[in-house]
């Protein structure tokens, strides 16, 4: 197949790298060079009908897709409302979404002679991804993940060390996601010439999230058919969760000029009254982190906040500056689940269709069991389940069900 | 004419170099901070850059990303920044730059900011995480040229990129000696000497070149290929070794004079 990653004049982002006054390029000037170079490439191979026909194979016999959309039968009868379709990114290999992004990455990589791979992971699934692509191709790999989050995602710093990827500690501010980017900011403006950095996220400078959303999109161009095929009609909403929100970004784009409602679903962490969240869109204001502009968790002297979720995927005081652009201008809306939501809808999906989802994508599941209950039978929900769950073992061993659940 | 290029005007007609002492304002607190920037300036250094503490100093070394931590958590917000700089002002010739990632800039609004790092008797402000594709909506509403707007150079940048750097730049430019963040390995003189001299086909401005300069023979070397270097993680590296000590400000003072002292004159 082949298609156009650059969008079409008058769309966004702008040559800039501009979604309205989101986005942009806020990074030091030793990198400045290797992001113009990045964009220049990025255009060049997506225009290059090769590299899709290269990257479509990679897709389908290594990352196994298309994946499924699902019929969540006994879910949607629990939820007594709209219909739910799972989009089925837990399938894909490594388990998550985050694949797709990766071997693109890595195959620009390889096009652009960088033999080299390094990225910052939060829940560790990006990095996985990473790790895999990076084993597939012959790369060397580096993996910047926050101590906090090596502790509470152990299985998957494993399977990195086992893909043959060095993951590096960062202990720096609190031992997550936020922090692992910025280490791997550091380590790229050391090793910027033979070195690629794959942001796992629709964040960072311009190019990344044009490029990262480009190759996340195929997770919405594959549900579209399928729910065409499945109930003749395009969904009347689409769910999925945020973080920076590169699963959310592929889910909506192909339907962006559909009469189909987007909502993205952030952590509520231990409540947004708490102060303990990551609902950067909720209870953010505009500022720069991380190379780009967009709403983030800050204090009133813009020094960044740090985030809370029981997802590590989702704990993250920024988010793609697209996001923000969606928000401003309406065209989706963002809502928030807590840590105990999320939680319970993990145990849901697990009884009721026999999935165990990533805590992060368990948001975005709680989300759909409250809007198909209140919406009528016969509408039809799409979530994204952007990941399986097999990483947050433990974490549901730490969190024990409620009493008055199990009953129910 | 202001303070930077007045300064560099009496440099260079001394067959001088200029040592630009970088250290982050408010660090270990308010208090000790104003006796160390002065003890830096009765030393002799002849800019003085002031680091306005950032939550995620991305393109910092250990040493100066801690310096930020415990200049934040001692309670630094630009209005500190503002009074430590306006302290020094009634107190000192030298000229005063800010050095800052653009977010506490943002937040504080760019009108708010020019007006209040003037008024604070700033010289210059050096923004690291805005490029010139990005500057103008920190600048555009600047009314003059009373602010240098000091803009860097690195060893990846390509000539095209200097020259339209240059073309930008006020006060001086920055040249980074070596990719990577502060501190670190010392500079790479070959380098230097290539890079420095692309730049001057470009711009009059003085050149400034920092990263990894720590010892004097470090400052002498480079001191021949340029109009001056940066000294800064190698300050933080004492204040944060000797941060109890009530001499800190005599060592800092020392270690500044050795590095002065070692700088080439005609």
């Amino acid at each position: 197949m082949n298609r156009s990653f650059v969008p079409a004049s008058g769309s966004v982002p702008d040559e800039r790298g501009r979604f309205g006054p989101f986005g942009g390029r806020y990074v030091a000037e030793t990198l400045m060079p290797a992001v113009v170079e990045l964009e220049a490439a990025f255009r060049r191979f997506a225009a290059d009908p090769e590299f899709h026909r290269e990257l479509d194979l990679l897709l389908r016999d290594f990352a196994g897709r298309p994946t499924p959309l699902l019929f969540a039968e006994r879910l949607t009868a629990h939820a007594g409302g709209a219909a739910i379709y799972l989009k089925r990114e837990d399938l894909a290999h490594t388990g998550a979404h985050k694949i797709n992004n990766t071997v693109g990455q890595a195959l620009l990589a390889r096009r652009m002679g960088k033999r080299k791979l390094i990225a910052e992971t939060g829940a560790g699934q990006h990095g996985v991804a990473t790790a895999t692509a990076a084993a597939r191709f012959g790369m060397g790999c580096r993996i910047f993940m926050g101590v906090e989050d090596i502790r509470r995602q152990t299985p998957n710093v494993q399977r990195m060390r086992l893909l043959g990827a060095e993951v590096v500690p960062v202990a720096s501010g609190s031992g997550t996601l936020k922090d692992a980017m910025n280490e791997a900011m550091r380590a790229w403006v050391e090793a910027v010439e033979d070195t690629f950095y794959v942001i796992g996220s629709v964040a960072g400078p311009h190019p990344y999230p044009l490029m990262v959303r480009e190759f996340q999109t195929v997770i919405g161009r594959e549900a579209r058919e399928q729910i065409l095929a499945a109930a003749g009609r395009l969904p009347d909403a689409l769910i999925a969760c945020v973080g920076g929100g590169s699963n959310a970004i592929g889910l909506f784009h192909p339907f962006l000029e559909e009469a189909v409602e987007l909502i993205g679903v952030e952590a509520a962490g231990e409540g947004l009254e708490s102060g303990r969240h990551a609902a950067t869109l909720g209870r953010g204001t505009v500022g720069v982190l991380h190379g780009s502009k967009s709403y983030v968790l800050q204090t009133p002297a813009g020094q960044i906040r740090e985030a809370h979720s029981v997802s590590a995927g989702l704990d993250y005081p920024g988010v793609g500056p697209e996001h923000a652009w969606l928000r401003e201008t309406g065209r989706a809306r963002y809502e928030a689940v807590t840590d105990a939501e999320a939680l319970a809808a993990f145990r849901l999906l697990c009884r009721f269709e026999g999935i165990l989802p990533a805590l992060e994508s368990a948001h975005a599941v709680a989300w759909a069991l409250r809007e198909a209950a209140r919406r009528p039978r016969g509408e039809i929900l799409v979530v994204n389940l952007s990941g399986r769950g097999d990483k947050d073992l433990a974490i549901l061993a730490a969190h024990p069900e409620p009493q008055e659940e199990k009953t129910a | 004419m202001n303070r930077i290029e007045e300064t560099f005007r009496r440099l260079s007609s001394r067959g001088e170099k200029a040592l630009v002492g970088f250290v982050t304002a408010g660090d270990p607190d308010p208090q000790r901070s104003l006796a160390l920037c002065g003890a830096l300036c009765e030393a002799g250094i002849d800019v003085l850059e002031l680091g306005v503490p950032f939550s995620d100093p991305t393109a910092d070394g250990p040493v100066i990303q801690r310096a930020s931590a415990r200049a934040l958590a001692a309670g630094t917000d630009l209005a500190a920044v503002f009074e430590l700089a306006r302290t020094l002002r009634d107190r000192f010739p030298v000229p005063i730059v800010l050095f800052s990632y653009y977010n506490p800039l943002f937040a504080y609004g760019a009108a708010a900011f020019h007006r209040d790092a003037l008024a604070a008797g700033a010289d210059g402000v050096l923004v690291v995480d805005l490029p010139p594709e990005e500057s103008a909506e920190l600048t555009s509403g600047w009314p003059d040229g009373r602010l240098a707007l000091i803009r860097l150079t690195t060893p990846t940048t390509p000539p095209e990129r200097m020259a339209a750097i240059a073309a930008s730049a006020s006060g001086f430019i920055y040249h980074v000696s070596r990719l990577g963040v502060t501190g670190g390995r010392g500079p790479d003189l070959a380098g230097i000497e290539r890079q420095v001299g692309t730049l001057r086909r470009f711009t009059s401005l003085p050149v400034c070149v920092g990263f990894g300069i720590a010892h004097p023979e470090e400052a002498a070397a480079v001191g021949r290929l340029a109009d001056g270097v940066v000294v800064g993680s190698a300050f933080e590296k004492t204040i944060e070794a000797h941060g109890d000590d009530p001499h800190l400000p005599q060592r800092l003072g020392r270690q500044a004079r050795a590095l002065k002292e070692a700088l080439p004159r005609r």
